[in-house]
């Protein structure tokens, strides 16, 4: 099936954020839409797939104008969609969820749930895909998850495939196979679109690459082309991929981490026994696929995990078992991975959020109450320090846009004494430019003589910031390796396995 | 530690995914660490103490006499008699073993099975009523019976509760439903002179709630507690209002329905003991049983059902697969408003004849708590509102045989064993995903 | 960007635009702009429940809360129209004499907010100035329960908690006040301040359970607090009839009165109800607004109400904020209890002493949008609305039923301005374009939209 954007524009109030985009996928072809995080590709396969009714411009399938009042239009034309966040419903079966608004019944208005677990069966077979269908959702693995989303589409006969940023959650392996399943699809003539801002996954399986920025359509590349000429036409401007760091002066190990486990709510082990160390004016960068341990281990260390062992402890002093609060006064700067979750008040003013971590005792506050006016002045000074772009520190946080939130809670972080900094996916979701001025932030911190953590799922910035990296899979730590590792090496070593001849550090393995 | 890791990953990127993909906890990789929950065993502590010290310790003397048979009955059963302070030894002594019993099994990392906790509470049960009728007779009947009619209202509330909660929008207000419900199926009945008309009123009394509370929570994003705490303030003003100032004047013609007759089902009625309790009703008690199936069915087994679930959980994801989100959440909350009406009938055509202010006096606030206390299943929130209903007859029936127990006491039991409940003595309860988020559309 | 929008454009003749512009002071569009709807192209996280809830009940304008209370008011008058005998009677022959019934009307529904007007601001129909001036002296008295459980309220509000339990907090604290008031015989003075703190600790510690219970265990507030008003009603009941509460050689479920030197002085002589109970009230307001907008407490409260999460990792102890909030919050509202027998009713007390207040608590709060202030206008309002509807059921026969009616109304019409703003045709502050307000993008798509600002 050919599929035809024309002119797709789709505004939110004073924003553009799709302006008269022009589309085109031929049959039986993988069409790249790069762009960088807030590009409008999202906003673009949600107005095709239904989800949103453009202002202008219209939808084209094999030269009929569509007319989508909602997904249900959208995919009885036969658009399918594989949501970046999966739209599954945990506490259903793989069956129950291929069902889901197309369920066929029987007596009474009895559900069929056999005729559903045959189509999974079927099409799992015709691509080789193991999946139980009477598996519950949520006990699967994301790979898992991913397919059934796959299968979910093939079983409504979705001739175009729309792939929103599928291989965030994978392991490269994973992502490997994953390009293989859209290869299949493809040879059997389904259109495929695919959405992603990595440039390597581009090049590999795309046949055509359509680049958009800020709303626009700003070229089409083909896949020979290089990595910088990627990244620049996707970004506008030349972009520097490295960081400008001069080597380590590493002092003494600070932070040390021994045997370390975190068992949550469910009785699972998510962080499994963990021993590293940070050294005074290092960056240690933590590599792994999303939802691999990094996250509970990073709330482990500031005392947000209720069940933990081992030990922790920083230039000496104890740090485990400790509460948010005193891990936080012992000198621990953090920004939590989901800043507008965890990081950010979002109804608060810049200020406000400026002293969220500090409301106790001075300088903010004295005798039980708020200091305002030190705390203007300081949010004045810090707002201009970390060029924080806003109306003033009077305006709520939520406003701002990804990258001035992020810069809000780095100001906040590294105003105070710290003895360690850990940064968790410090420029998940972020503009290249404020990604630019972190990472320069988190270089001069640890050449301030800081230890550095940062947690980070991709390959690029862990390459970028690290001194050394520490590789985690299914809750425990593949090993630490230099700073200067191949990505291949990295690459397997995210799936679990040590490649041969490769040097860990003694305590790792 | 890594060679274990790197097997497992072997077979992984021999292709695709092992077999094992589809067993979690294999799977995941992850250790599985059990999660001690001393929750069970400390209840089971708490209340074997209570045991020992209430009938024990207090313990009373006499014979306590069960009568299983009411006097109409074709088959008669004896009379059951139990030595008060011998039955208080004997159970609490077992109970202590129960308890010592879950403690072993805790600290074994294993977990206390729901059986295990039934059979506590029927022999905790069991002792207490024996405590409470030394000396006197207790009609096991009348007692049953006497729940039965004051669950009725809780149950039909607590259906619509469960529906509603499923597709995601919180049921404060079943309180305003039953109270609505009852006030206009008496009027309509009044005036009509026929109760199965009133019905249709009570039906459409609940539905209207709902269109309030719907159309708050749904279209005006109106957080849906609150909605749900204004409409019960909103309805028990307009029913009282209503009643003060048309109906006392006008009782005659307005209120003063004729009530459901009781119909004996042919042989189900004259089974020992349940026969009374469940088959000589009212045609809303059976309306009852058939709601329960209903909705058991229809959540569970049915499109509807898979979709209001869907719904309920993740309506993003009904979305995606062209469900209308907030359609569905409209018509479904909607229903439940039905259901809740038809438990306010109860008050005026099953058993109190005619409208007063606040006649439904809270019951829709156990109703929720029933939900909640059945984790949003019909079966057990049903199962819930028998229990308080159970705990208040209970009361009736000690205050009428002379209880040792203030009745204050007996009345607070339902609201003390639900605070427990919610407190997590039986586990944490999860309810639908989704329940009480707006869903903004597009 | 709305805030210019809504600025009459100077070449444009003022409010020509705007189709009701007579009931729209000027200023009034921009002064909506802070409400609840999510600005266009914001970042849209799904929003959470009570941040929804939050941005209605705090963010909304003084316009709309005008607006909804016209709005009640009116539909209260159909009601009581619709109800009245007279009216009924003239609709009989409506096509023969269509003026009856709308005289009919007029007489029914003046009569009564006539009535309410003067049962609760001042009767110039009476000879005596105290006589004049009383009603709104009663409107005060009334009112000073209703502010302070309505600050209780308000406050587990902005902690992100809704506290249903006012009732049980309410009766708890009258038996502690009230055991205090007649049963310790201390001088006068120390057995007021006494009796005062027994009853807002009562109160507090009633509050504090469901508070504790949700940190420790996750139990959910609200059914904690619905089933402890249970729990507080039959406690207390069983109390009345006991000697700790029961007055000596009586069978009736009630307590003795109060000793003299525990009772609320009246502030402005004997002729008057009103007492120091509402000098108090007016000291607890200030104290809840320093509490929550200059404190350190309140900074974590506000914190913690907005975004949990997020207070949590900044090392603020979230559970210990909902249980020190519950406390106070049940104090508050135990204070209301504490009024209640100290104040209103000192010839001893039975168990229907919170006279439903700690429900209307939850109006008052929803009302004054959480907001000390707010919620001190909104309690004499609803106050006025308790003074007015004694003199009205009295003097017209009008069931004081009808004002639960119309606060009811009223809080639902504040929880849903575009409601009213269709009712009465005002432009959206938020896109003055469309009809519609936008929704903000949904929570499917990634955040694009707005980054690539």
């Amino acid at each position: 099936m050919k599929l035809e954007l024309r002119g797709i524009t789709k505004r939110f109030g004073a924003l553009t954020a799709n302006d008269h985009i022009d589309l085109t996928v031929e049959p039986g072809e993988i069409h790249c839409l790069l762009g960088e995080n807030g590009a409008g590709k999202s906003t673009l396969m949600n107005v095709l797939y239904g989800l949103y009714q453009a202002d202008e411009g219209e939808i084209v399938l094999d030269d009929v104008v569509q007319h989508f009042a909602g997904p249900g239009d959208a995919m009885n034309a036969g658009i399918g969609m594989v949501h970046q966040h999966f739209m599954l419903i945990p506490v259903f079966t793989v069956a129950e969820n291929v069902m889901l608004g197309h369920e066929k019944t029987g007596f009474a208005g009895r559900l069929d749930l056999a005729a559903a677990r045959k189509q999974v069966r079927e099409i799992s077979e015709r691509f080789g895909f193991d999946v139980d269908p009477d598996a519950l959702v949520d006990d699967l693995p994301v790979g898992v998850q991913q397919r059934v989303e796959i299968i979910k589409a093939l079983s409504r006969d979705a001739k175009v495939l729309v792939f929103d940023e599928p291989t965030a959650v994978l392991t490269p392996q994973e992502t490997d196979e994953l390009m293989e399943i859209m290869r299949l699809l493809k040879e059997r003539g389904t259109s495929i679109v695919f959405i992603t801002h990595k440039l390597r996954e581009v090049r590999e399986v795309a046949d055509r690459i359509t680049v958009i920025r800020l709303g626009k359509v700003v070229g089409e590349a083909s896949p020979t082309a290089t990595n910088a000429e990627l990244a620049s036409l996707m970004v506008g401007r030349s972009v520097e991929l490295t960081v400008q760091k001069d080597p380590a002066t590493l002092g003494a190990s600070a932070l040390q981490v021994e045997n370390l486990s975190v068992i949550d709510a469910r009785g699972q082990v998510v962080v499994n026994d963990v021993t590293f160390d940070v050294k005074a004016g290092e960056i240690l960068a933590i590599a792994g696929v999303q939802g691999n341990g990094q996250t509970e281990l990073t709330e482990a260390l500031m005392g947000l995990q209720d069940r933990v062992t081992g030990t922790v402890s920083l230039d000496g002093r104890p740090l485990a078992g400790l509460s948010t609060r005193k891990v936080l006064d012992a000198g621990v700067g953090f920004v939590p991975e989901d800043r507008k979750e965890d990081g950010l008040v979002g109804e608060f003013t810049i200020s406000e959020n400026l002293m969220l971590d500090r409301s106790e005792g001075r300088p903010f506050v004295k005798g039980g109450s708020l200091q305002l006016s030190y705390l203007s002045t300081f949010a004045e000074e810090k707002s201009r320090e970390f060029d924080v772009r806003s109306q003033g520190i009077t305006t709520e946080v939520g406003r701002l846009s990804g990258g001035n939130q992020q810069k809000v809670v780095l100001a906040r972080e590294l105003s105070r004494e710290l003895r360690l900094f850990v940064a968790a996916q410090p420029t998940r979701g972020i503009d290249v430019g404020s990604i630019e001025f972190v990472h320069k932030r988190i270089v001069a911190t640890r050449d301030e003589g800081i230890p550095v953590i940062v947690v980070s799922t991709e390959l690029d910035e862990v390459v970028a910031l690290a001194d050394r990296i520490a590789v985690m899979y299914r809750g425990g730590i593949v090993g630490i390796v230099p700073g200067n590792t191949s990505r291949d090496v990295l690459g397997l070593m995210m799936a679990g396995e040590i490649p041969a001849g490769i040097e860990l550090e003694g305590s790792a393995a | 530690m890594s060679e274990n890791v790197s097997t497992n990953n072997l077979a992984s990127s021999a292709g695709l995914p092992p077999t094992e993909h589809n067993h979690p906890d294999s799977d995941s990789g992850l250790a599985r660490v059990l999660v001690k929950s001393w929750k069970a065993p400390i209840a089971f502590g708490i209340f074997a103490l209570g045991a020992i010290i209430l009938f024990v310790v207090f313990g009373r003397d006499g014979d306590s006499t069960f009568r299983l048979s009411t006097d109409s009955d074709l088959i008669q059963l004896p009379e059951v008699v139990l030595p008060t302070r011998g039955t208080g030894l004997v159970i609490s002594f077992v109970l202590v073993l129960l308890a010592l019993y879950s403690v072993w099994l805790v600290s074994r990392a294993r977990k206390v099975r729901i059986w295990l906790m039934a059979v506590f509470a029927v022999l905790f049960l069991i002792a207490f009523l024996a405590w409470a009728s030394a000396g006197q007779t207790l009609p096991v009947p009348g007692l049953l019976i006497g729940t039965v009619s004051l669950s009725v209202p809780l149950i039909f509330g607590a259906l619509g509760g469960v529906i509603s909660e499923r597709v995601g929008v919180v049921n404060v207000a079943i309180e305003a439903q039953l109270l609505g419900g009852a006030f206009v199926s008496a009027v309509v009945a009044s005036v009509t002179g026929n109760p199965f008309v009133g019905l249709v009123g009570a039906i459409v009394a609940g539905v209207l709630v709902s269109f309030v509370l719907a159309a708050f929570s749904i279209k005006y994003l109106v957080d849906q507690v609150i909605v749900g705490v204004v409409l019960n303030v909103l309805v028990t003003g307009l029913t009282s209002f209503l009643y003060s100032q048309v109906l006392t004047n006008n009782a005659a013609v307005l209120n003063s329905p004729p009530r459901f007759d009781r119909w004996d089902i042919p042989l189900l009625s004259e089974i020992p003991v349940i026969g009374p309790t469940l088959f000589r009703q009212t045609v809303i008690v059976y309306l009852m049983y058939i709601a329960v199936a209903v909705v058991f069915y229809g959540l569970f087994k049915t499109r509807w059902g898979l979709r209001v679930r869907a719904v309920g959980e993740h309506p993003q994801a009904a979305d995606t697969v062209g469900i209308k989100v907030n359609r569905t959440r409209f018509w479904t909350v909607s229903l439940a408003g039905a259901i809740a009406g038809l438990g306010g009938a109860y008050f005026t055509l099953g058993s109190v004849g005619a409208f007063n202010k606040e006649m439904t006096a809270g019951m829709g606030y156990i109703a929720l708590a029933a939900v909640i206390f059945g984790r949003w299943d019909p079966i057990r929130a049903t199962l819930a509102a028998l229990l308080f209903g159970f705990a208040s007859n209970l009361q009736n029936v000690l205050g009428v045989i002379g209880s040792p127990v203030p009745s204050e006491f007996m009345l607070m039991l339902p609201y003390v064993v639900t605070i427990f409940a919610v407190a997590g003595l039986v586990g944490r309860v999860r309810g639908p995903a989704a329940s009480g988020k707006p869903y903004i559309g597009s | 960007m709305s805030d210019t929008e809504n600025t009459p454009d100077p070449q444009a003749p003022a409010g020509s635009a705007i189709p009701a512009p007579a009931t729209v002071p000027a200023g009034a569009p921009t002064g909506a702009t802070v409400s609840g709807q999510p600005a266009a192209g914001q970042p849209a996280e799904p929003p959470s429940r009570w941040r929804l809830a939050f941005n209605e009940i705090i963010g909304g304008s003084v316009m709309i809360s005008i607006l909804a209370v016209v709005l009640a008011m009116v539909a209260g008058g159909i009601l009581i129209a619709v109800t009245d005998e007279n009216v009924q009677k003239a609709a009989g022959y409506f096509f023969a004499r269509p003026g009856d019934t709308f005289a009919e009307i007029w007489k029914a529904v003046s009569g009564a907010y006539v009535a309410l007007f003067q049962g609760s601001v001042f009767n110039p129909n009476r000879k005596d100035f105290v006589d004049v001036i009383k009603p709104i002296t009663e409107t005060l008295t009334f009112a000073t329960p209703l502010i302070a459980a309505g600050l209780g309220v308000g406050l587990a509000f902005r902690v992100g908690m809704f506290n249903i339990g006012g009732r049980g907090q309410m009766l708890i604290a009258a038996a502690c006040a009230g055991w205090v008031g007649f049963t310790l015989h201390l001088p006068w003075g120390i057995h007021l301040v006494v009796a005062i703190i027994a009853g807002v600790v009562g109160g507090g510690i009633w509050g504090g359970i469901a508070g504790l219970l949700k940190a420790r265990t996750g139990a959910h507030e609200v059914i904690v607090t619905i089933m402890l008003n249970y729990v507080a009603f039959y406690l207390v009941s069983y109390l009345l009839r006991t000697p700790v509460l029961q007055a000596p050689g009586s069978n009736n479920p009630k307590s003795p009165p109060i000793d003299p030197t525990a009772v609320l002085p009246d502030i402005l002589g004997p002729q008057f109800n009103l007492h120091l109970g509402f000098i108090l009230v007016i000291a607890a307001t200030v104290f809840v607004w320093w509490l929550l907008n200059r404190s350190a407490l309140g900074f974590k409260f506000r914190a913690v109400g907005l975004n949990p999460n997020a207070a949590r990792v900044a090392g603020i102890d979230v559970k210990n904020m909902y249980v020190y909030a519950m406390l106070i919050s049940g104090g508050l509202v135990g204070l209301a209890g504490v009024f209640q027998v100290l104040g209103t009713v000192t010839t001893g007390f039975s168990s229907g002493i919170d006279a439903g207040i700690g429900f209307d608590a939850i109006t008052v709060a929803l009302l004054g949008r959480s907001k000390p202030w707010g919620i001190f206008i909104a309690g004499i309002l609803f106050g006025a609305f308790k003074a007015g509807g004694f003199a009205m059921q009295a003097s017209q026969g009008i069931p004081i039923d009808i004002v639960l009616v119309v606060q009811s109304l009223i809080v639902l019409f504040i929880a849903a301005p575009p409601l009213v703003r269709a009712v009465f045709r005002l432009p959206d502050p938020a896109n003055p374009k469309k009809p519609k307000a936008p929704k903000s993008p949904r929570p499917a798509v990634t955040r694009e939209a707005v980054a690539a600002k």
